[in-house]
């Protein structure tokens, strides 16, 4: 009996692989927060089209990006099966942090999507308006404690220029990073930090259901269905997109890479893709193959000036 | 209708047979891979999720549920018998479980942690159809400042119940703690102590530092004994049974570890192994038996693993009452949910009453299902016990091996693991208690990052960390447990004080 039972264990623990996905999606990021989402989006849709039979997401927490990203280079070397979700988050915590690995050390694939960064605070505090939280940040700086992402990212860089369009001196603010959206948004419902900054979509629920009120968003115009107003309009010059990516790993040859694009293509002009889309609310900004290249580029040039303006990178 | 009567006909549905066909279906097989070591429940759950999607949402979610309790069960069946603790929350279940195991008690020890198990899971599923919202409140209150007073409380507790020297206890805590502040600083995006190691960005994950610590160093330990030690485990010795005194002994470990694996588990950043930990120091002070602690008490077992049970289920309440999943295994079910089209957050209990019932009802129909299988089975778990000492430890390396690699694949992990396991060995030679280490690496970053927040939110007054009442009363309660025992001590009630005197020779 005791052999037989620890035959089948040894077999279960062999089958494992079997059960491999096709694609193993990494989230660098606690469950919940916007690239969380964006990974278990992809692995819903790349299963429903059968663009791939099992997906399987997991998730390394930490640093923008960057703890997951150095795993995912260093482990997923030449493996044509594992993807990696990505953004803009990520390309200023490479900076910010001076992170040893970078994109470079990947291989990009498409960008998905776009969000827009949104301002909130619980339903309880008693700032109304946009216009009366920069006039706290103006009178002190260190007062306004903000609960976003990690330190470095979209929501610490928007928050900074948020302050340097207000004249406030970006190296005083108060930001208080937190790992994934998850942690950060209880933490903002939970009064513990004055405001809330993330991509719209992490707050959306709340705001529907008024426990957090929305003060402003950083899109260029008003975004039809979000009853907020843009930065611009309120009179702060911050326009800013925090879009997301897939890559894959690196060390591909070309031709895995071409059959990595292929399906990724093929996903995002799927209907099950397009109505995500939809409902989570993200724009689709969706660009690939050498195109992306050249935009991510510009993208990190550019981030670069941001981050030394404001302080975060000396 | 009222919250009764949803909770009513979710569970009539629950109770048809079909239905409990899948929950025995779903609970084997969480079950089965659950007991694989390295695999945790959030493992477990990915594998098996795509199981449940062929079937009805009702069906699924049942199915579904039956998996999750079934690989958490599964965890602890291996951290008991094999003491290869599969996620972090099932360590202290090895620390007695395993102990008692060796002393052919490993029949009482499953039971008491599946019954133990059974009996929080029904509390907190209980808890979390009538109270959830009103829990979520008072998780939302902790802020950095409270979860900085309640590491420091699971600090002063935890480090004096492992093991009988203060000393040698703190001593282990600290390597854990040196350990843990290795890989990139969350607050700031620094490298810290990596030597430029990529692998090491990440930190140490605990599940390799366990199983290492407690499988690898057990095994060597063991072979460098070679025959001098004892001849062979006692598999079964009494009754494979409970007995008269287990269950008096079990029963107030499992509400108390109940009472405090559920708030803990409600908390966005609580995390279900320091409910674990909390339980097992209450219960080391709280028993009559203080003795057997360190040597298989039964309290150390049923009070860890109700705690853990209640945990799980209290991680549901921020997820269906705010839409945050707060574990690994919370994501996962996240993604579960969306395919029956539930969008957990805040008026998921008002939009979607059916399904948020269904579910809770399919916990409570997969728990009790859990016990029907797993009582009948603990004679066949414990047979794994007669397999010869060099087979079954043999054994124990091959499974500690692959559910690392399985887990992490990684040579660089490998290394570690092995590396770890020879310290774990060291430490076992030289006296040393090997929780703490493990205790170190997972509450360490958590009380540094809590507490870093909340200076940095105050804007550097210290004063902060004590103003808030609650964080008060937890230091408070912190302060008692590392001073009462300095009085006891200088007053002369020397019993306790010469066995720790005798112990540090």
């Amino acid at each position: 009996m005791k052999h037989v039972f620890l035959a089948s264990l040894l077999a279960g623990a062999l089958a494992l692989p079997a059960y491999a996905a096709d694609y193993t999606i990494m989230a660098p990021a606690a469950p919940g927060g916007g690239w969380d989402q964006t990974a278990r989006s992809l692995q819903t849709a790349l299963q429903e089209e059968g663009i791939s039979g099992n997906v399987q997401v997991i998730n390394v927490p930490g640093a923008g990006g960057t703890i997951g990203l150095a795993q995912f280079a260093s482990q997923q070397k030449g493996n044509p099966n594992a993807l990696i979700v990505g953004g803009y988050v990520m390309v200023g915590a490479i900076l910010t942090n001076n992170a040893p690995v970078t994109l470079k050390e990947v291989t990009p694939i498409a960008r998905l999507t776009g969000e827009y960064e949104a301002i909130v605070v619980p339903a309880s505090s008693d700032i109304e308006n946009i216009g009366q939280l920069v006039d706290k940040l103006k009178a002190d700086p260190g007062s306004v404690s903000w609960g976003g992402g990690s330190a470095g990212g979209t929501d610490h860089i928007a928050v900074g220029l948020l302050a340097k369009a207000a004249g406030v001196d970006p190296t005083k603010i108060n930001y208080i990073a937190y790992s994934g959206g998850g942690e950060a948004l209880a933490a903002i419902l939970g009064s513990q930090v004055t405001a809330g900054i993330s991509s719209y979509g992490e707050f959306e629920s709340q705001v529907k259901a008024g426990t957090l009120r929305l003060l402003a968003l950083s899109s260029e115009e008003r975004v039809e269905g979000i009853d907020a107003p843009t930065l611009k309009e309120s009179g702060y010059d911050v326009v800013l997109q925090n879009w997301r990516m897939v890559a894959a790993a690196p060390g591909l040859s070309d031709e895995q890479k071409a059959a990595v694009l292929a399906d990724v293509d093929k996903l995002a002009k799927s209907n099950t893709w397009q109505e995500t889309l939809k409902t989570k609310g993200w724009a689709d900004t969706y660009l690939a193959g050498p195109a992306f290249e050249e935009q991510l580029a510009k993208d990190i040039a550019a981030t670069e000036t941001v981050l030394k303006d404001i302080g975060l990178v000396k | 209708m009222s919250t009764f009567e949803f909770l009513l006909q979710g569970l009539a549905s629950a109770a048809e047979p079909m239905n409990l066909l899948y929950a025995l279906i779903g609970v084997t097989l969480g079950t089965a891979v659950g007991v694989l070591p390295g695999i945790g429940p959030a493992l477990t759950v990915a594998l098996l999720l795509p199981v449940t999607y062929r079937l009805d949402p009702t069906g699924s979610l049942i199915m579904f549920a039956g998996i999750y309790y079934g690989g958490m069960y599964g965890g602890s069946t291996t951290s008991i018998l094999l003491n290869t603790p599969g996620e972090s929350a099932s360590i202290v279940t090895a620390l007695e479980g395993n102990k008692m195991a060796r002393n052919g008690r490993g029949g009482p020890a499953l039971a008491t942690a599946a019954i133990g198990s059974f009996v929080a899971g029904l509390i907190a599923t209980l808890l979390l159809a009538f109270i959830a919202p009103y829990i979520v409140k008072l998780a939302l209150v902790f802020g950095p400042r409270e979860y900085f007073a309640l590491m420091v409380l699971a600090f002063v507790t935890v480090s004096s119940a492992f093991g009988d020297s203060t000393l040698r206890g703190l001593t282990s805590l600290f390597i854990g703690l040196a350990f843990s502040v290795v890989g990139i600083d969350q607050l700031t995006g620094q490298n810290r102590l990596s030597f430029g190691v990529p692998d090491l960005l990440d930190g140490i994950e605990v599940t390799t530092m366990a199983v290492a610590m407690f499988a690898i160093g057990e095994t060597l330990y063991i072979a460098a004994q070679g025959n001098r030690g004892p001849e062979t485990v006692e598999a079964v010795k009494g009754s494979v049974w409970m007995n008269a005194a287990d269950w008096a002994r079990s029963w107030k470990a499992w509400l108390r570890g109940t009472v405090i694996g559920f708030p803990i588990g409600a908390m966005p950043a609580g995390g279900a192994e320091i409910g674990t930990f909390l339980s097992y120091a209450a219960e080391k002070r709280l028993t009559k038996h203080p003795e057997e602690f360190g040597n298989g008490a039964i309290e150390g077992v049923a009070g860890p693993e109700a705690a853990n049970n209640a945990s799980a289920a209290g991680t549901l309440v921020p997820l269906l009452t705010l839409g945050l999943p707060t574990t690994a295994t919370a994501a996962i079910m996240l993604a579960g949910f969306q395919q029956y089209g539930l969008q957990p957050g805040p008026l998921l209990f008002a939009t979607n009453p059916q399904l948020v019932w269904g579910l809770i009802a399919s916990l409570l129909i997969a728990n009790l299902m859990l016990l029907v299988l797993n009582l009948p089975l603990i004679g066949l778990w414990v047979k794994l016990l007669t397999i010869p000492k060099p087979w079954l430890y043999a054994g124990i390396l091959v499974f500690a091996t692959l559910g690392t690699i399985g887990a992490n694949p990684s040579v660089f992990e490998l290394g570690m693991l092995l590396t770890f396991g020879l310290l774990g060995y060291v430490m076992r030679v030289f006296g040393y208690p090997i929780a703490p280490v493990v205790v170190g690496l997972i509450l360490g970053p958590l009380a540094e990052q809590q507490l870093r927040r909340a200076l940095a939110i105050s804007q550097g007054d210290v004063t902060v960390l004590f103003t808030s009442p609650i964080a008060a009363v937890l230091l408070a309660v912190a302060a008692i447990a590392l001073i009462l025992p300095l009085i006891l001590r200088a007053r002369g009630r020397g019993e306790v004080l010469s066995q720790m005197a005798a112990s540090e020779d």
